[in-house]
């Protein structure tokens, strides 16, 4: 079947299979490999993108699915000038990576999570990143950066 | 003033956080175009005899290139060891996820639908699930073997160790099997060229290691194998070297003609990729009652798996045996059984972490029998700061350690004093919600392997510097930490330097990233290569400045070369000196050879509150010191204590693979696995020291797992100790509800 996706601004039409997942489209088919995938239960989140701005596990969804609606990758976080998304800027800041594997789904979710609550607790920042697997950080910066990026005192 | 010692943001960060790494499945190079995709066909029963494999109707299905099973493979039988471990099952499969065949398919998606048309008979054997049922030897494995007992070592016990203690406690802790699970799975992409050379992209710790194993097990000479390691997702020790499966997507590749890419899915990776841990370990602790101990004894039983590929767990667990402590008497011996499960190797701390959970567990069961505070006896038993280097009746030999001091700054800023009398108060009014506190002192050891590790250090004409190390990082941010050396060694700035890493045919020896071994022996490479650099720059500079040899020296500060003692006019610049020389000229080629263990060490305290009547644990509190020597980068060094407590931390509460009687995995996705989350951990809470080691160029120690090793028993004593007032003695890990529950239950029913 033929799906039309705006994927960071920019329109993607192509064949696919019924059963082509939307993470599969979003990296081979738009070419956009920042999008990783971690596991195959819905429970790690590293596949984690926005559709039409809410977060989704886009190994969840089909890309028919997301037929003529519009998703945002860690690709199109950054301004049209370069300028970085203030998430990009804080976990780099607040070292909340370190193999970067599960930083894409962590970032979108965390962009997800900040439009909805813009001024969480460190606990919510927990609560809110639930579904997002790291084995890397401890979390620990995760929670720091996303503070960060909300414009309040990171208290490290 | 130096950069080395402040905070320096990755350099690693840029494209991770904008257009993601380039991980295994994100390669397009030129080569992989038209590479077709494989699977592997697993077995899904643990132990069984294969009749028949029947590939017809996979053959014919849409898209499939190759079906391969044993029969296929003409390479000569995989690695040594006690058993050999077929490429493919040949005849028998010994554990749920061993590879039988192999499938070879245009797209990706025709795979698994490939993979299920293949058509395997087995007849099931009886599968060996357990230590015990490994020990009785009623059904063995290997029957050509004899037995399920791989390999004995260490002590005889004496009979009469514990004949002058008062007190002699004895206890079996189980170290449960955890799956490292990184967050990328395995994966590999390779293509053969028409000069009959392999290029081969595996997600690795150690892409030398990768390359003598690939050619070995394809029987080619290294030269023909060239290992490219792209950005690894996580290794964690489970991605030290190549598994069999690499060499078989190798020897496919040959085989059909084609370029492969090969990355399995995660319910493969929590069977098919090597477990951690997995032992029993029996602990005998006597002395007086004044806290002294007198007699140490640790009993190991290690669960190898179905393949015996890493006997070396147990072995490191008895050199690690008496931790930090001076006991007149310490014995440790420990035996590999295989089972029918996944084999184990390497995770996270790789036999020391199994050393500490049992020392220090023994610790607090002997300080609950004498009926003083836990951080007493520790501090009764320590070894002294006077006595390194210390050697430890197992064999291994400290190098410096200040383990008092470490405990009581520990005990001071966590204000231990007030959480044991909140302790008391809700043990008085009854409270449900019980307060425990758990101490771990650990000793560990960094670079065990004893290797050294290249170095090579260029300065080009224009003055910028690259830098090639053999150690193979893969999240721990080592390109930073060798530019921060470097620039500070050269003074040169940050930017102008690159570290390369992770080609075999640029950087053709190497050891790689494990057991904590980057910095110290990494590190200490690249010291030595700018160093004899540095010599050689002296020669060129002095020519320029028309000055004696002996009187050049570098002013690291302003990365400038001066006569010593001039007016600062006579100065040259790097590029200056570099241009002169000649591009190549300013080059430094070394191997690190001294590549002696170093042994840091820390104290932990873990607070948590459990709940009495739901049996639930919640981790209030992780308060860390780990001492590693000096720091080159605090942000790198935070953050692998971060992640090391975070894993650790899981290991106590939350993690366990496990298997049904009949080995059958029953935690075989990451919705059964109980993969620690954010909501599950603190912020934590870290204090610092640093006691340098005389032992490498740097003064380093590793950092990479000792936050894992101290944080494991420490909240595993906590949970322990929050029960301890209701007569619970021991709950082996992980504490989870329903454990923490039927201790209790068991408890008031002996009531
Ligand atoms: S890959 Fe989508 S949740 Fe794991
Ligand atoms: S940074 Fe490695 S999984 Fe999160």
């Amino acid at each position: 079947m033929r799906v039309t996706i705006e994927i960071n601004g920019r329109t993607v039409t192509d064949e696919v299979e019924d059963r082509t997942l939307l993470v599969h489209f979003v990296r081979e088919n738009a070419g956009l490999t920042a999008t990783n995938i971690g596991c195959d239960t819905t429970s790690c989140g590293a596949c984690t993108v926005l559709l039409d701005g809410e977060s989704v596990k886009s190994c969840t969804v089909l890309a028919a699915q997301a037929d003529g609606h519009k998703v945002t990758t860690l690709e199109g976080l950054s301004g049209p000038d370069g300028e970085q998304h203030p998430l990009q800027r804080s976990f780099r800041e607040q070292h909340g990576l370190q193999c970067g594997f599960c930083t894409p789904g962590m970032i979108m979710a965390s962009a997800s999570l900040l439009a909805h609550n813009p001024k969480p607790t460190r606990d919510e920042v927990r609560e809110g990143l639930e579904g997002n697997l790291c084995r890397c950080t401890g979390y620990h910066n995760i929670v720091s950066a996303v503070i960060e990026a909300s414009g309040q005192e990171v208290d490290r | 003033m130096s950069i080395v010692g402040t905070r320096v943001v990755r350099v690693e960060d840029e494209k991770l956080i904008t257009t993601g790494g380039t991980y295994i499945e994100d390669l397009r190079e030129e080569a992989l175009t038209g590479a077709v995709h494989a699977m592997f066909v697993r077995s899904p029963i643990a132990h069984a005899r294969i009749t028949s494999i029947d590939t017809s109707e996979a053959l014919a299905a849409p898209g499939v290139v190759a079906v391969y099973t044993a029969e296929d493979i003409d390479l000569a039988p995989g690695a040594a060891g006690p058993v050999a471990e077929p490429w493919l099952a040949d005849g028998v499969v010994r554990y749920v996820g061993q590879p039988v065949a192999l499938v070879l398919t245009q797209e990706r998606y025709q795979l698994a639908d490939a993979a299920e048309l293949v058509d395997v008979d087995y007849e099931p054997l009886d599968a060996v699930a357990s230590i015990d049922a490994a020990l009785s030897d009623e059904t063995v494995i290997f029957p050509e073997h004899g037995s399920n007992l791989m390999q004995e070592h260490g002590h005889e016990f004496d009979d009469n160790a514990f004949a002058d203690c008062e007190v002699v406690i004895t206890e079996t802790i189980v170290n449960q099997r955890v799956a490292p699970a990184p967050l990328e799975v395995r994966g590999a992409a390779c293509v053969w060229g028409e000069d009959g050379r392999l290029t081969f992209w595996p997600s690795t710790q150690n892409p030398q290691m990768a390359r003598t194993i690939i050619a070995a097990g394809l029987g080619v000479g290294e030269e023909s194998v060239h290992v490219i390691t792209p950005d690894v997702g996580g290794g964690f020790g489970a991605k030290i070297g190549a598994d069999p499966d690499a060499v078989v997507i190798a020897w496919a590749s040959r085989k059909a003609g084609r370029a492969v890419r090969w990355s399995e899915t995660r319910s493969e990776n929590m069977t098919a990729m090597t477990h951690g841990r997995a032992q029993q370990n029996t602990v005998t602790v006597g002395g007086r009652r004044d806290g002294t101990i007198l007699a140490f004894r640790l009993d190991i039983v290690q669960d190898a798996g179905a393949y015996p590929r890493t006997l070396f767990l147990p072995t490191l667990t008895e050199l690690m045996a008496s931790g930090v402590y001076h006991f007149p008497k310490v014995e440790a011996r420990s035996r590999g059984v295989v089972t029918n499960t996944t084999p184990i190797s390497a995770y996270r701390g790789a036999g020391r972490p199994e050393a500490t959970a049992a020392i220090e567990r023994a610790m607090d069961l002997f300080a609950a029998e004498i009926g003083m505070d836990p951080a007493e006896v520790r501090k009764v038993n320590f070894i002294r700061p006077d006595e390194f280097p210390y050697q430890t009746p197992t064999g291994a030999v400290y190098d410096t350690g200040e383990y008092a001091q470490a405990l009581d700054k520990v005990l001071e800023n966590a204000g231990y004093t007030e959480l044991r009398a909140e302790q008391a108060r809700r043990r008085d009014s009854g409270d449900p919600v019980a307060l425990g506190l758990g101490l771990a002192t650990y000793v560990e050891i960094t670079g065990g392997d004893g290797g050294g590790e290249s170095g090579r250090v260029d300065i080009h004409a224009d003055g910028s510097v690259t830098a090639y190390t053999g150690s193979s990082p893969h999240g721990q941010g080592l390109d930073t930490t060798l530019a921060m050396l470097l620039s500070d060694q050269l003074g040169v700035p940050m930017d102008r330097i690159t570290v390369r890493h992770g080609d075999t045919d640029e950087v053709p020896k190497g050891v790689g990233t494990f057991g904590s071994r980057s910095l110290q022996l990494g590190g200490s490479a690249v010291r030595q290569a700018a160093d004899e650099v540095i010599e050689r720059a002296k020669q060129v500079a002095a020519e320029l400045l028309e000055a004696s040899t002996d009187d050049m020296e570098l002013n690291a500060e302003a990365g400038m070369w001066q006569v010593r003692g001039a007016p600062s006019s006579r100065t040259v610049t790097w590029a200056q000196v570099a241009e002169k020389a000649g591009e190549g000229q300013l080059s430094a080629d070394v191997w690190f050879d001294k590549g002696t263990p170093t042994f840091p060490f820390g104290a932990h305290l873990a607070v948590v509150e459990v709940d009495t009547l739901t049996g639930k644990v919640v981790l209030r509190r992780l308060v860390a010191l780990d001492d590693a020597g000096p720091v080159v980068n605090p942000v790198t060094f935070t953050g692998q204590r971060h992640g090391g407590l975070g894993q650790g931390a899981a290991q106590a509460l939350l993690e366990v693979m496990n298997y049904d009687a009949d080995g059958n995995p029953t935690t075989a996705t990451l919705a059964d696995y109980s993969f620690i989350t954010a909501t599950e951990l603190p912020d934590f809470e870290l204090l610092d020291m640093a006691t340098p080691t005389d032992r490498n160029l740097l003064g380093v120690k590793g950092i990479g797992e000792a936050a894992t090793i101290g944080s494991t028993p420490a909240v595993h004593n906590a949970v322990v100790d929050a029960l301890s007032h209701l007569g619970v003695k021991h709950i082996d890990m992980p504490t989870t509800p329903m454990r923490v529950w039927q201790a209790l239950a068991r408890v008031r029913e002996a009531d």
